[in-house]
């Protein structure tokens, strides 16, 4: 039954114990399938972030579940963790953290030499990666040479490669001006029409209408959330 | 206004007859604003009559003049159509319409901001969720418009009008999620700087909003 990519059960995550505790989740449940697209959309301090981390293994919730490509993390010791998440979650943050003295193809390689995988091996599947988001041309390039946008596509290259299907992103578009923030999302868009199970959170509701389904958070809880239904739409 | 002017802009690029003129306009537009076609010739009477645009040629049928139509092709279709065309004073009217920014006189008007500022005082009314209600709905048209884009192939060179018009209306509803996060932000600080209302007084919890509660029980 567990075809999803990503399964998370009355999750809770609180901070803090006694007096002072704080919940920053309190019993959120969302699943994504393959192909995916989901926006989460909230005020500061609605649990968006701490929605992310979970979903990806940065965290761990104080109760419920969290399973990802079946796997479930909160019964797994911190290494088998990092090995989830190095093999099937990629992350795009804000701010890039492309390492500067590192080419694109470096950058994008990165993740599956740190699992052990042979530099050849992971350069070719980076490779793979950077092509695929139309960036062979500058896979020698360093970051401080590229273009923001650029950048931000090493960085989905990154997160995506050696066959990754969940991608978690945290405002990728934060830095970039409107027209490039688009791209991205097209970018983000096609990912999934190709069974990339995106999750992002995002405080512009432009960037959440790419999205399939719009969940809003509120005080740790789902308050609300949209579906768009996926029908052929005709055109005006 | 701006409908006079969009066609008046049609008529200094080519002469047109009315019918032309809306279809024309409602292709530049995406299918925005969908005219109809006793406005077009109203408009194009009143265009005439304030000396912008002038007749140049009468189609009637048989003849297949089609004296400068522009866009299309006298047929018989365009039987018995007039054909007009815009005059120094039409075009010196587009050129400036061009180069002045538009005023935003529409939004004290807007039904939103006017609903939302009697829902603030109005008794019984849970704003947090008429503020949720909106923003979901505008979200849902955001959904819509982007996947708009997404089919017409968005940045493809011919449909650059259309998009650009479709892009005005992601804006648009963005701005307003904006505004209705804003908003939010102020009735839940304005909450919560007052004090609580007496036990007495306090309705029934809505579990589906408990955060927000305050804000429409000090609204009462």
């Amino acid at each position: 039954m567990s075809d999803q990519i990503l399964e998370m059960t009355d999750v809770t995550r609180i901070h803090g114990r006694g007096e002072t505790a704080v919940a920053a989740l309190k019993g959120v449940t969302l699943a994504l399938s393959p192909g995916e697209f989901v926006a989460v959309m909230g005020p500061s301090g609605s649990g968006k972030s701490t929605l992310l981390n979970l979903a990806g293994g940065l965290d761990l919730p104080t109760s419920g579940s969290v399973r990802v490509e079946g796997t479930e993390l909160t019964r797994l010791s911190p290494t088998a963790m990092a090995r989830v998440r190095r093999r099937h979650v990629g992350f795009v943050f804000q701010d890039l953290n492309l390492i500067p003295s590192l080419t694109a193809v470096e950058n994008a390689a990165l993740p599956l030499e740190l699992d052990g995988r042979s530099p050849r091996a992971a350069r070719a599947e980076a490779l793979e990666s950077l092509t695929s988001l139309d960036m062979a041309a500058l896979a020698g390039r360093f970051p401080d040479d590229m273009s923001g946008g650029q950048q931000q596509r090493v960085a989905i290259a990154r997160a995506l490669v050696g066959g990754r299907r969940l991608l978690l992103a945290d405002e990728p578009t934060g830095a970039l001006d409107s027209e490039t923030g688009d791209a991205v999302m097209r970018l983000l868009r096609q990912r999934c029409d190709s069974g990339t199970a995106v999750l992002l959170v995002t405080h512009e509701a432009r960037h959440a209408g790419w999205a399939d389904r719009v969940v809003f958070l509120r005080d740790g809880r789902v308050s609300d959330s949209t579906t768009y239904a996926v029908e052929p739409l005709a055109a005006p | 206004m701006s409908i006079r002017n969009g066609i008046l802009a049609l008529l200094v690029e080519a002469p047109r007859h009315g019918y032309q003129v809306k279809t024309d306009f409602e292709e530049r537009t995406g299918g925005t604003w969908p005219l109809n076609i006793g406005q077009v010739y109203t408009t194009l009477a009143r265009l005439e009559r304030d000396g912008l645009v002038t007749v140049v040629t009468v189609v009637t049928e048989g003849t297949g003049t089609g004296t400068g139509t522009g866009t299309g092709d006298a047929t018989a279709n365009d039987a018995g159509r007039i054909v007009y065309a815009a005059t120094a004073v039409g075009r010196a009217v587009v050129r400036e319409w061009f180069t002045t920014p538009v005023h935003r006189t529409r939004a004290p008007r807007d039904e939103l901001a006017i609903k939302l500022a009697l829902a603030v005082r109005a008794p019984g009314v849970e704003v947090a969720a008429l503020v949720q209600a909106q923003r979901s709905e505008a979200v849902r048209s955001l959904q819509e418009l982007t996947r708009l884009k997404v089919n017409a192939g968005d940045g493809d060179d011919g449909d650059l009008a259309w998009l650009l018009v479709v892009d005005s209306m992601v804006f648009q509803a963005e701005a307003e999620v904006r505004w209705l996060d804003h908003c939010e932000a102020r009735l839940v600080r304005a909450a919560s700087a007052r004090p609580p209302a007496p036990p007495a007084t306090q309705p029934a919890t809505q579990p589906a909003t408990p955060a927000t509660q305050p804000v429409t029980e000090s609204a009462r």
